[in-house]
């Protein structure tokens, strides 16, 4: 009875096979991966998302039909002692896990970003909305722009979702403090 | 009773006044008692339908006074009006849906000639009355100031109009077959075994009855008809505003309601205060000069009919704690496509049955039970004739062997 | 239109209306909890439905990276509480994942059969409050019953009747007790034919029927696109179950269980002959098709339940001792999806490897994605509809709001 859902290495061709498919198809868009992880996953420059997602989407071979979800993880460190001993940069990456529901087989797409655009503190680092290719990251990067901070562009409504729509700051964000007072309520 | 009073009461419009009083304080007395057991008992239904026990504390083992201490806790609590009610409707409006559903009971007959007023267009007072219930709805919606109020209010009018058409159609069928809108002499009509109610009189009045019982549901906004209040999408419809003592008022009308619709269709169909056996003719009470006799039976002759009417209410409730709500194009459609065609169509096939076969179905003529002169179904005098005598007084067949209005 | 009228002005100032902004919600008796819909009316018709969610925000994420993913536990149960069971389930299994950790035998079995029954426990809440939004009361106090015997079982193995933090990383937190699996069964026993019951008042009663049929129709491809999982999903009519298309590691809990994937092919489901047959008017997506899907996963899971217990009695091994709470978490990333009765609820947990508190816990959660399609569900729809519509979705706001 159990198929059991595999990762794209074995299913539809091997992981190397279609990276290098993907990387002649989108050159340097596709940015760098990492094939030995628990989810293999593949990074991609901010500017070719939409247009690698289209192609997983639509590809006859491919059809990633579903898009499961997008997070956002902030890498920052607030203490510099710890942050000395690090072997990563500060960044911010979005996450798009995706499956084919076709194919049994899932994918883990990643974009790697500055913590803010600029280095600008208060400037929201921006990726490609692909909202208009799967309708779940509409929701879904609602959320990462409300609580980490990711402004989506091309995104149809881009508003808070979860939290209310004055509040200030993106709470998942390692340096996000909570503030004082909000309509007369404590906050710390 | 006015003119028993005005032996004594010299002038004589304070007669009439004090037995006005009299009639309005028992009748009040009476919908306020009934709609304290009517909530005990809906609890205790919808408790044993849903497999559990209901009140069971207060006033021992069956919780009796349940609803008397809800009663005070409705009455203790804070009287809240929101800012934006229209304050002189807000409110009237429970009070003008009381007074609609208070009304009906003047013409309703108890037992025979235990009435407050008898009337010679019961029948017609009442469905009247009834329907200006849908007032005390519409304005408390409106005066509310909140949109899901609206909503109710907007729906129940919708509704009540409607439902009015099938449910004046299904009440003609026993007036036609009576020829007197006088609900006491309807009763007085089926006396005898349960097979002189009309409801057994003939195919078509069976069918009525249930097509009348389903717009009354309706008119009295209980489900599956309950859209004027449907608490899963309008919160709680018109009296989302309402709180404490004026929203206990709608309750008590609502209820009052459900015993107005289930107290005429026992008269019309169910042989009103009679029993299924003529028990008081057996015991000789119905019959007797004696008036304590008389009052006796008269007082059995209560108790049927009181018992026919929670048999009503009972069955609502079970109806209401079964079946799934209406959304409003289906109650619309239930109303437009089935009941009022149906309703014609018995009104019709009642007309045509009372003039080829005159008389019941299963027991076409009195037994030997029914006095000399009563009435028979069929066998009434001429149109002419009837409408003089229905100018006052009752038919005279009627009158000779009736007793007279207290 | 029929009649031409020369100014059209005429008829738009005749049969013009105001349109009406209402908030159903966030205190609403049919909003599943605290579920804001902004309705845009015209009279009775819906043309528009903005859902806001959040009231029950409660920062479950930001918690989760400051505390250790056992610790974590008892705030999963929090994310979907009326399926507590299935959602330690799928924390512990990605922690698991993450840690590369093996279970033995009886503890996969055992958390087939406590997942199981959290899953008919969830579906009877769907269906009774279903049942309420359609505005019947009866059926939901019927499946409060029933599902008060399943809390009890709960309770006498973990000790707690809802949030039970039961299934953890490594295994559970207990063994089942002494005569627990006789209870089991004997409930189940007495289980079935109540399920006909509700189908008599519920799924086959017409009034029921009328209200549901045709209503909010999903269509396969939005149910795709907008990441709609679990019952919602397959009511569309897509034949997808993570219990069989899931990850190997979530997938091989369920090895050698019989089951079919509750899911409508050529008019007919899986072992629907004991029950009311599709009506004539259903299309495929609408509530009435959730409903009824819902209906028979309670069957399928009686009948995983049977076999678990069979299973669990014979196998050997530990029922699984859960990890040290400060398990120290290696470095990388593991993300998993398991079926929740509610769709597919899916962590994600990331860790830096330092120590045992994990850099980022995120949950994806299933009734996110199926409420997102209300707004379109709900486009020209009556009043009444909404209540409908948002009820066969069956979401649950902990989990939307987390």
């Amino acid at each position: 009875m159990s198929r059991g859902r595999q990762h794209l290495s074995e299913m539809v061709m091997s992981g190397e096979a279609f990276l290098e498919q993907l990387k002649s198809k989108f050159g340097d868009r596709i940015t760098g991966a990492n094939l030995t992880a628990i989810d293999p996953w593949i990074e991609v420059a901010p500017e070719g998302l939409v247009a690698v997602c289209e192609h997983l989407r639509d590809d006859p071979q491919l059809r990633f039909d579903m898009l499961n979800c997008v997070s956002g993880v902030d890498y920052f460190e607030p203490d510099e002692k710890k942050a000395k001993k690090l072997d990563w940069d500060r960044h911010v990456e979005v996450v798009y896990h995706l499956s084919s529901l076709s194919n049994k087989t899932s994918l883990v797409l990643k974009v790697i970003l500055p913590r803010w655009k600029d280095d600008k503190p208060g400037q929201l680092p921006e990726v490609p909305s692909v909202s208009g290719v799967w309708s779940t990251a509409d929701w879904h990067e609602r959320e990462v722009f409300d609580l980490m901070g990711v402004w989506f562009t091309g995104h149809p409504d881009l508003r808070r979702i979860l939290c209310p729509e004055d509040w200030v700051g993106h709470p998942l964000r390692k340096d996000y403090e909570m503030p004082l007072e909000y309509h007369g309520i404590r906050g710390r | 009773m006015a003119e028993y009073l005005r032996q004594y009461l010299t002038p004589e419009w304070l007669a009439y006044v004090v037995a006005a009083l009299v009639h309005a304080f028992l009748l009040v007395n009476l919908l306020a008692v009934s709609a304290l057991v009517f909530i005990w008992l809906e609890r205790k239904v919808s408790g044993r339908i849903q497999d559990r026990l209901g009140p069971t504390r207060i006033g021992g083992k069956f919780g009796w006074l349940q609803t008397l201490a809800d009663a005070i806790k409705l009455v203790t609590k804070e009287d809240l009006m929101p800012a934006d009610a229209d304050r002189m409707l807000f409110l009237l409006a429970p009070y003008a849906g009381f007074v609609a559903s208070y009304l009906g009971f003047l013409a309703l007959p108890f037992a025979d000639g235990w009435v407050a007023v008898r009337l010679n267009v019961a029948v017609f007072f009442i469905a009247a009355v009834l329907g200006l219930e849908v007032f005390g709805v519409i304005l408390a919606g409106y005066g509310s100031g909140s949109k899901w109020s609206l909503f109710g209010a907007m729906r129940e009018a919708a509704q009540v109009v409607s439902y009015e058409v099938p449910l004046g159609m299904c009440i003609v069928i026993p007036v036609l077959i009576a020829g007197t809108m006088d609900l006491v002499t309807i009763g007085q009509m089926q006396e005898g075994w349960f097979t002189q109610w009309f409801v057994l009189h003939d195919p078509f009045t069976f069918i009525a009855f249930w097509v009348y019982f389903t717009c009354a549901t309706a008119s009295v906004n209980r489900a599956p008809f309950d859209l004027a209040e449907a608490e899963s999408e309008l919160v709680a419809g018109f009296h989302t505003e309402y709180s404490g003592f004026r929203w206990s008022v709608f309750f008590l009308s609502e209820y009052g309601s459900m015993f107005a619709v289930s107290g005429l269709a026992a008269i019309l169909f169910f042989g009103g205060w009679n029993g299924p056996l003529p028990v008081t003719h057996w015991l000789g009470l119905a019959d007797s000069t004696n008036p304590f006799l008389h009052y006796l039976g008269n007082f059995l002759g209560m108790l049927n009919f009181v018992a026919k009417c929670i048999f009503g209410v009972t069955f609502m409730m079970w109806v209401r704690w079964t079946l799934p709500r209406l959304r409003i194009d289906q109650v619309m459609t239930t109303c437009l496509k089935y009941c009022t065609p149906i309703s014609a169509a018995m009104f019709l096939g009642a007309i045509l049955w009372t003039y080829f076969i005159p008389g019941g179905l299963i027991v076409p003529n009195n037994d030997g039970v029914v006095r000399e002169g009563q009435m028979i179904v069929g066998s009434y005098p001429p149109a002419d004739e009837a409408a003089q005598s229905d100018a006052d007084a009752p038919p005279a067949s009627v009158a000779r062997a009736g007793v007279e209005g207290n | 239109m029929a009649t031409q009228v020369d100014d059209p002005r005429i008829i738009e100032f005749d049969v013009r209306t105001d349109e009406m902004l209402v908030n159903m919600g966030p205190q609403h008796p049919s909003t599943h909890g605290v579920l804001r819909l902004v309705l845009r009316t015209d009279g009775e018709i819906v043309s528009e439905t903005t859902p806001h969610i959040g009231y029950l925000h409660r920062c479950a994420e930001k918690i989760g990276e400051n505390i250790t993913p056992r610790q974590w536990i008892p705030y999963t149960d929090r994310m979907d509480y009326l399926a507590g069971m299935n959602m330690n389930l799928g924390w512990a299994l990605v922690v698991e994942k993450l840690l590369n950790l093996e279970l033995p035998e009886k503890a996969r079995h055992l958390r087939v059969l406590i997942v199981e029954l959290n899953r008919i426990a969830s579906h009877l809440v769907g269906m009774g409050a279903y049942g309420l939004d359609l505005g019947t009361f009866s059926p939901f106090l019927y499946a409060f019953r029933e599902r008060e015997k399943i809390l009890d079982l709960f309770e006498e193995a973990c000790g707690a009747r809802l949030t039970y933090s039961y299934l953890t990383v490594g295994g559970a937190t207990a063994d089942l007790p002494p005569g627990w699996l006789q209870k089991c069964e004997a409930f189940l026993d007495q289980l079935l034919p109540v399920i006909k019951e509700y189908h008599t008042l519920l799924t086959s009663n017409a009034i029921f029927v009328r209200r549901t049929v045709g209503i909010g129709v999903l269509p396969r491809e939005m149910a795709i696109d907008h990441g709609c999982t679990g019952p919602v999903l397959r009511g569309s009519g897509v034949n997808h179950d993570l219990r069989r298309d899931g990850e190997q590691r979530y997938t091989e809990m369920y090895d050698g269980y019989a089951f079919e994937v509750i899911v409508e092919q050529d008019g007919h489901y899986p072992r629907d002959h004991d029950y009311p047959p599709v009506p004539k008017q259903a299309v495929l997506g609408d509530c009435w098709h959730r409903f009824y899907v819902r209906m028979l996963e309670v069957m399928q899971s009686i009948d995983l339940i049977r076999q678990a217990i069979d299973r669990y009695s014979t196998a050997t091994g530990s029922f699984g001792e859960p990890v040290k709470l400060t398990e120290k978490l290696p470095k990388g990333e593991a993300y998993m999806e398991t079926e929740a009765p509610r769709g597919q609820m899916g962590f994600y947990i990331v860790s830096t490897g330092n120590g045992a508190i994990p850099w980022r816990a995120r949950a994806r959660s299933s009734s996110f994605c199926n409420l997102s399609v209300t707004e379109k569900l709900c486009r020209g729809c009556l009043i009444a509809d909404v209540p409908a519509i948002v009820g066969s979705l069956d979401v649950v706001m902990g989990e939307i709001d987390r």
